[in-house]
């Protein structure tokens, strides 16, 4: 630092015009003690709650109040400035992000949800995960069709669906939660990834509104004894295809058109998508063309060579698909930095393929004693659920986890009993318990504890 | 005697029977919604039901020799997987790692405990052979797909399963043939099914109890992410929000050395700059697959564009030529492997990123 830091006491500074820089709050930190760190952290545009930076605070208050603003004094923008309103300027550090080195073709890649800043259940349409397999398409709505079919009379009325037609029908609108199978994946081994941005942002959750799959296998006249998978393939390049088996088709799988109370995004499958509660992403095929019924697996490529778990035996398990109840904490959580000790609410994501969030518990000690978290309502079913617990952070080392429980009884497994299992070559299904390491130094890390 | 109420009963019940059994065998027919929708002609069926599976349902006639194969490889493959299915640049390899005690086996060794091999490659984890042949043809090339014919398509997974010793060089892959081929298939044994992971009233594999005071554990940090990637992912600071009860650390710096014990309440926000200007080109090279084989400053499959604007800086009439290898592609210009056409680029698209390269590619 240039300036000598008796320049500053007793006045404040301008704000620097990017940041405060990590020497200045490494030095306020040094000097905490001395009249100086206090004027220091004061010039840089801090409020320090002592009687020293109180001092250096006007006597009468400070500026944002005293000192009336352009938009307090000024007039503001019209009605319809923006057709379609966008996020404050001041949140644009939330943003989809690819994870560097991850792929190497941004058509077949993923960007991440900022789970760091999402608040509640549902991801904001822009900031939903993406995953395209061979990019992705404004396709236009009037051309798209949807056809169901069967092999060997499985279907007696083969059917094509315009988007009319589609959404003419009796349709549901339900909110779940989205899970890519990588998610989580890279960490298997070993910490690998800085925030939960890239560590868990694989994960969405919306509400979906379409018609159920099922309405549309009866219309079409499935023989239900006949059949017993459904393909679902998609309209892009990559024709994306999945086996899913009946009973699932028959449950609660919709055939989605709306997302969030508009239509999907193009990144999401505009116009037509699949949504599969509690499966894995892959299988929710986006741009949805077709589906067709038969008696036998598909074997497909992302179910043959891609979303198999690798095991111990040299073996790969294929066809795994229910995303198993999982939890992570969104704040504090990796490479955030804590600004103060005392109170924080510690807040995060539960999640269940098998069905809804019985209870979360948090522990602050790397896993020695656990306290139950409060369930923020709604609480559904292979959907998000919010939890909270309070927290006073003593300015100690600290390891933050979260495990959760779902309405099976199933309890999110730690990291090295996954791996007693099923091995480190696996990339997908990690659901083990998340670690962050709260530092002395306020900065919270990645770390694995078990 | 029955009751006169019981006879009632029975009565209204033997006229729903009726009245369903007279409306029609399918419930579904008695939906006011029924008739939405039209149905799917034979034509249409057809043109979109490819999907090929494991017991060959749906797989078309027709041959292809891996002499073909070859020939659509260098043409229309090669640049992304390389020329012999082996590269690691813009996908997985596809060849590599099986031996021919794995195609005796059906298992592939390099896939078990203790293998040292660097992949797991196609060839390696893929036990149907189906599988390949319904993705070539649903799904490739890469910026055509759909686009080869069948016969073509039976040549390129001839010519991968030659690659991988599955077939000899002379061999005619078929519909007639290509079940004695699964045969050979090196991971035809390596598939399992784990049924309580796909149905969704299943118990996982996994156990954890729900332990609440002191519970086994040493607390002890097994893994955390290395110094050297503390910036890997770029400055997290611009990643999280300007207000609330955190920030994002500047992973631009070393983690501060000294401890928290003072309230440090930033004020001036670290906002990201939005997308910096001039980089429509750069929007342009990632939205057409350009970057899928050409870094800006650097050489993936073929040159970065520096080298292209180095190499032909002050060419005449070099926005024009660099437009035709854009849209027709070219070979032999940076070495062996071709650049294939770009049919997809539009004409605006091309003249903009040929004017870019051509102006120093910055």
């Amino acid at each position: 630092m240039s300036k000598d830091l008796s320049e500053v006491i007793g006045r404040v500074l301008p704000a620097p015009e990017n940041h405060l820089s990590p020497e200045l709050l490494d030095q306020a930190r040094k000097a905490r003690r001395s009249f100086m760190g206090k004027a220091l952290a004061m010039g840089a545009g801090a409020v320090a709650s002592t009687a020293a930076a109180t001092k250096a605070l006007a006597a009468e208050g400070e500026d944002a109040i005293l000192k009336l603003p352009e938009h307090t004094t000024g007039l503001g923008q019209p009605v319809a400035a923006l057709g379609y309103g966008q996020p404050s300027k001041w949140e644009a550090n939330l943003q989809r992000r690819e994870s560097p080195g991850l792929t190497r073709v941004s058509q077949a890649s993923v960007s991440f949800t900022p789970l760091q800043g999402v608040f509640g259940i549902i991801t904001p349409s822009g900031l939903h995960f993406e995953r395209h397999h061979q990019g992705w398409w404004d396709i236009d709505p009037s051309k798209h069709r949807l056809m169901v079919h069967g092999d060997d009379g499985m279907i007696k009325r083969p059917r094509v669906f315009t988007m009319d037609d589609l959404m003419r029908l009796p349709s549901v609108s339900r909110i779940h939660f989205i899970e890519c199978g990588a998610n989580s994946a890279p960490e298997w081994g070993n910490v690998a990834l800085p925030s939960v941005q890239y560590t868990h942002g694989m994960v969405s959750c919306s509400e979906f509104t379409g018609v159920l799959l099922s309405t549309l296998l009866e219309m079409c006249g499935i023989d239900k004894k006949k059949a017993k998978y459904v393909l679902a393939e998609g309209a892009d390049g990559s024709s994306m295809t999945r086996t899913i088996p009946l009973d699932r088709a028959m449950d609660d799988v919709i055939v989605a058109w709306g997302m969030n109370g508009e239509m999907l995004r193009p990144e999401n499958g505009y116009p037509l998508r699949l949504v599969v509660p509690g499966i894995q992403g892959v299988s929710w095929v986006k741009y949805l063309r077709r589906i067709e019924v038969g008696d036998q697996k598909w074997a497909t490529k992302d179910e043959a060579v891609h979303y198999i778990d690798h095991m111990p035996d040299g073996t790969h398990r294929q066809y795994t698909g229910i995303q198993e109840c999982k939890s992570v904490i969104t704040t504090p959580s990796g490479s955030q930095t804590l600004l103060d000790r005392g109170y924080y609410n510690i807040t995060g994501l539960a999640w269940s393929g098998r069905g809804t969030i019985k209870r979360v518990d948090v522990s602050v000690d790397g896993g020695r004693n656990w306290r139950t978290a409060r369930l923020e309502g709604p609480v559904l079913p292979k959907a998000l659920t919010r939890f909270n617990i309070d927290w006073v952070w003593d300015g100690k080392p600290a390891i933050l986890q979260s495990r959760a429980i779902d309405s099976t009884g199933y309890v999110q497994p730690k990291i090295n009993q996954l791996r007693a299992v099923r091995g480190t070559k696996s990339i997908y299904h990690q659901n083990a318990i998340q670690s962050w390491l709260v530092s002395e130094n306020g900065e919270v890390s990645n770390v694995q504890v078990y | 005697m029955k009751s006169k109420f019981q006879q009632t009963l029975h009565a209204v019940a033997l006229t729903a029977v009726l009245a369903t059994l007279g409306t029609g065998a399918a419930l579904a027919q008695s939906k006011p919604w029924h008739d939405i929708g039209r149905d799917a002609k034979p034509a249409e069926i057809k043109a979109w039901d490819i999907d090929v599976r494991p017991d060959f349902k749906g797989l078309p006639k027709g041959s292809g020799s891996v002499s073909l194969g070859e020939e659509v490889w260098e043409g229309k493959c090669a640049s992304c997987h390389g020329t012999f299915g082996e590269s690691n640049e813009v996908f997985t390899p596809i060849v590599g790692g099986t031996t021919k005690a794995d195609i005796e086996r059906g298992r592939v060794k390099n896939l078990e405990e203790g293998s040292s091999y660097p992949q797991k490659t196609t060839m390696m984890k893929v036990a149907t052979v189906s599988t390949l042949w319904d993705y070539i043809n649903r799904a490739m090339p890469w910026n055509a797909p759909k686009s080869l014919s069948t016969d073509e398509v039976y040549g390129v997974v001839a010519y991968i399963l030659n690659l991988a010793e599955v077939v000899p060089a002379d061999y005619v892959l078929s519909d007639q043939n290509i079940a004695d081929v699964q045969k050979r298939m090196p991971n035809r044994n390596g598939m399992v099914f784990y049924e309580p992971l796909w149905r969704v009233d299943g118990k996982g594999d996994v156990k954890n109890v729900a332990c609440m005071k002191d519970c086994p554990t040493d607390a002890k940090i097994r893994s955390s992410l290395p110094g050297f990637a503390r910036d890997a992912h770029g400055n997290i600071q611009e990643q999280n929000r300007v207000i609330g009860p955190v920030r994002g650390a500047d992973t631009t710096k070393p983690a501060p050395t000294a401890p928290l014990t003072q309230k440090i309440s930033v004020a001036a926000p670290v906002v990201l700059a939005q997308a910096a200007g001039g980089s429509d080109a750069k929007a342009l090279l990632n939205s057409n697959s350009c970057t899928a084989c050409h870094g800006v400053n650097s050489k993936i499959v073929g040159p970065g564009f520096n080298e292209v604007a180095a190499k032909h800086k002050d060419k005449a009439g070099l926005q024009a030529y660099l437009i035709d290898k854009i849209k027709n592609g070219g070979a032999g210009v940076y070495g062996a492997i071709p650049m294939p056409a770009q049919p997809q680029v539009s004409d605006a698209d091309a003249t903009a990123i040929a004017a870019w390269i051509a102006a120093g590619a910055k």
